[in-house]
């Protein structure tokens, strides 16, 4: 599955669109990570953990958005935008979603 | 104990002063040295690449960093926000934030092998708000993403000949 935020895949030609595909997760901090984040947070400076989280989140949201792409017979997905909301204390949502494209070239 | 109550905030504030600052300037000093080893990724806002440019294959690059304001700077951006106007004590982090996903966003187009980064856009989120007292969370998460693209021009020669 190619990504791009572009409104092409570069150097190659889209030849049938497919509409929009998305995929989301809700995640929330981990007990462990949030106390080592507390501590962090007095001093400042990156929380690590965080990022992680919200990395692996963000990889799963994209992961779903490829699976739903994948299974409208698309093999791109071009101009993928994200969105994140904190649902609720300690917990966030991670949304990606973008255009299912066959491209050829 | 009253007095070990009163004394403990002012110790608190003392010690994430001291080592929030040695961590902020820290993080500079590492920021610069990996920004210029990072030349050999152009990183452009552009949409679509040049006309000559020939991109050979793509992938999408995020970088991404969450960080926080010291408890001291937190307490100091509370009280000025009551006066409202310029809060220059989160203006450092953010700009290290900023810089520090940029480089993230690089580094894994360059693991890729890409040279160029068309379409970077940089999207900033707060995690949770932190309060006037300077307790809570501060977090925000920087992400910057794009497409990365490795690039030829039509007649061959590499790219940086058609860089200006």
């Amino acid at each position: 599955m190619l990504i791009s935020n572009t409104q092409e895949i570069p150097g190659k030609t889209i030849v049938e669109f497919y509409g929009v595909v998305s995929g989301s997760t809700v995640r929330a901090k981990h007990l462990g990570r949030d106390i080592a984040a507390g501590f962090k947070n007095m001093v400042g400076g990156e929380l690590k953990g965080y990022t992680e989280l919200l990395s692996e989140a963000r990889g799963e949201a994209i992961r779903r958005m490829s699976r739903q792409a994948d299974e409208m017979g698309a093999n791109a997905i071009v101009n993928v935008r994200f969105a994140t909301s904190s649902v609720a204390q300690g917990a966030a949502e991670l949304f990606a979603y973008g255009t299912a494209v066959t491209v050829e070239g | 104990m009253e007095l070990l109550i009163y004394a403990v905030t002012p110790v608190m504030l003392l010690g994430a002063w001291i080592t929030g600052t040695l961590l902020e300037r820290r993080h500079l000093s590492q920021l610069l040295l990996l920004e210029s080893g990072s030349t050999h990724v152009l990183a452009l806002t552009i949409e679509d690449l040049p006309d000559g440019w020939i991109a050979e294959s793509s992938d999408l690059v995020i970088g991404n960093v969450v960080i926080s304001q010291d408890y001291f700077k937190r307490v100091v951006g509370g009280l000025k926000g009551m006066f409202g106007g310029n809060i220059g004590v989160f203006e450092p982090l953010l700009e290290r934030a900023r810089r520090e996903a940029l480089l993230r966003m690089k580094a894994q187009a360059h693991k890729a092998g890409h040279d160029t980064i068309i379409n970077v856009r940089i999207e900033t989120s707060p995690l949770a708000r932190s309060r006037p007292d300077g307790k809570g969370t501060a977090g925000v998460e920087i992400m910057a993403f794009g497409t990365a693209v490795t690039v030829r021009s039509e007649d061959g020669s590499p790219r940086r000949a058609l860089h200006p």
